[in-house]
């Protein structure tokens, strides 16, 4: 038990660290590299949590397919670093108005985080406590096809929907 | 701490950490002796002889080139960036490692009656091997990325620019082989599957996977090639378009890495596709305790093609590549998923 609470704080340390430096970090790069570290240590602690086909699926798909796009997008378009005589007051997002619109969201934030916390039920108990662990991929997708069909097809349309006004939107203007 | 230390000394802890010094240590040396390989096959190809002045038949020329490239002198671009310039190499073959991982080489052995129980002839049995694999695959193309990024040269730059997006086409199409290989054999474990095709079809068949697949073990196959950036598809580090692409800026150790992580990456790929539409380590004729054998010589087969490919096929056009991966392969590979989960769910394949 004390390896497992060892492994939960380096991974929640890794993931917190890697999201405080997204936003942190002054070339958009290493942003990108940041946010990777980060989904590596949320890996890590699906993996704890004993599912590894998450950790693995969330490993293709957030920080191997749409991080290689992140990663294309800024250096393509080269964007510069944010350099302190730039970012200076003049930018819309230190403007008063800006500043004080964030503070409330931030507010907010923490009051629902701190909501939802206090609603959940039996947070110091472990899932693998409660429940015999349920790793089974096939499991998953039996689930995933009968009791979640809704979601998952009202998902599958969203995707396709967005992917055909990606397809508009990119397409050349015929003369 | 005397059960710590009753573990560590347990035969069957020391045979695990025997199988990954054979894995690590094991793809080193396939490294190198693909090295030779392919020098040598290259010269017989264009009717030369190769290496043969260091060591009988040029047999030790891997040696000479590795301590050639250790005493290089270790450059970089004045505008490059720094950090992320000497990350890259590291990722690139870190990656290449960890693919193998959860691959298996041979039948679960006791090691000649050593063990008091068999294990498995891989460094990790994960249940999901098969994503892990294609997870740490689309690892790997950071390390190109990043290294055109931080050289800080146009060069390198274009030839990262081209990986990603290779990868991003390819690696559908490389997917979706994959999935119709689980489906038929209702697993994602790489053992599993193996174990699915075994036996034989009509008596004499053997129950491979490339045979009801022959269109998706070539859709893999070309995705595979296309993801190890190897000709014909070999365009992050096209020399006539790109000086060398990704690594123009990279010498040394540093330049050794990233070789060593392609040559790597080509085993992996290969031994992948030995476990999925070879049969893995069954075959005829040898029992099924020594199966290494046989994967071993699939894995030496299929690395051989690679070679012959290279030294066969002139490079595609960048748009050819690009179309082919987007107009041929995942129409193809769609439909093939789409038919094998019809054979699948109704006649039970």
């Amino acid at each position: 038990m004390a390896s497992d609470a060892l492994l939960f704080y380096s991974f929640a340390a890794v993931t917190v660290i890697g999201a405080l430096l997204v936003v942190s970090q002054k070339n958009p790069v290493y942003s990108v590299l940041s946010l990777i570290l980060s989904f590596f240590g949320l890996a890590g602690l699906y993996v704890l949590l004993e599912a590894p086909f998450v950790a693995v699926v969330q490993i293709i798909i957030y920080a191997g397919a749409i991080m290689v796009l992140f990663l294309f997008t800024v250096m393509l378009l080269n964007v510069p670093r944010e350099d302190a005589a730039e970012w200076d007051r003049s930018h819309p997002l230190y403007r008063p108005m800006a500043l004080r619109i964030g503070a409330v969201l931030a507010v907010l934030l923490a009051l629902e985080l701190g909501w939802a916390l206090s609603r959940t039920p039996g947070l110091g108990v472990g899932v693998g406590d409660a429940h015999p662990a349920q790793s089974s991929v096939a499991e998953l997708g039996r689930v995933l096809f009968t009791d979640y069909m809704f979601a998952f097809e009202v998902t599958s349309i969203l995707i396709i929907a967005s992917m055909v006004g990606a397809v508009v939107l990119a397409r050349k203007r015929e003369e | 701490m005397s059960d710590f230390i009753a573990f560590m000394t347990s035969p069957t802890t020391i045979a695990y950490l025997v199988i990954v010094n054979i894995v690590f240590i094991g793809l080193q040396l396939m490294a190198a002796v693909m090295v030779y390989a392919e020098r040598k096959v290259a010269a017989f190809m264009q009717q030369r002889y190769g290496p043969y002045l260091v060591g009988p038949k040029g047999l030790l020329q891997p040696v000479a080139d590795i301590l050639k490239l250790f005493f290089k002198e270790e450059l970089r671009p004045k505008a490059a960036d720094a950090f992320l310039f000497s990350l890259a190499p590291i990722i690139s073959v870190t990656a290449a490692y960890l693919a193998f991982a959860p691959i298996p080489f041979g039948a679960p052995t006791d090691f000649f009656g050593l063990l008091p129980e068999k294990i498995a002839l891989q460094v990790s049995d994960v249940n999901v091997a098969v994503l892990v694999i294609f997870a740490v695959g689309s690892m790997g193309v950071y390390g190109i990325v990043l290294a055109g990024w931080a050289s800080n040269s146009k060069y390198s730059l274009l030839g990262g620019l081209r990986s990603s997006a290779q990868m991003i086409s390819y690696e559908l199409a490389y997917g979706m082989a994959l999935a119709t290989v689980v489906m038929m054999a209702g697993s994602l474990s790489l053992r599993e599957i193996v174990d699915a095709q075994q036996g034989y079809w009509f008596g004499f068949i053997p129950k491979w996977y490339i045979f009801p697949q022959a269109i998706g073990f070539v859709v893999f196959a070309c995705a595979g090639i296309a993801e190890t950036n190897r000709a014909p598809f070999d365009f992050p580090e096209a020399e006539q378009e790109l000086v060398a692409g990704y690594h123009t800026e990279y010498s040394s150790m540093r330049f050794a890495m990233f070789f060593m992580a392609e040559y790597i990456n080509m085993v992996t790929v290969s031994a992948v596709a030995t476990n999925l539409y070879l049969g893995g380590w069954h075959g005829p004729f040898i029992p099924v305790e020594y199966g290494w054998i046989w994967f071993v010589i699939k894995l030496a087969f299929l690395l051989f093609v690679y070679l012959w490919l290279r030294w066969t096929l002139p490079r595609f056009r960048y748009d050819q590549l690009m179309s082919f991966g987007w107009k041929v392969l995942l129409p193809v590979a769609t439909v093939n998923l789409i038919l094998t989960a019809t054979a699948v769910l109704y006649f039970g394949l």
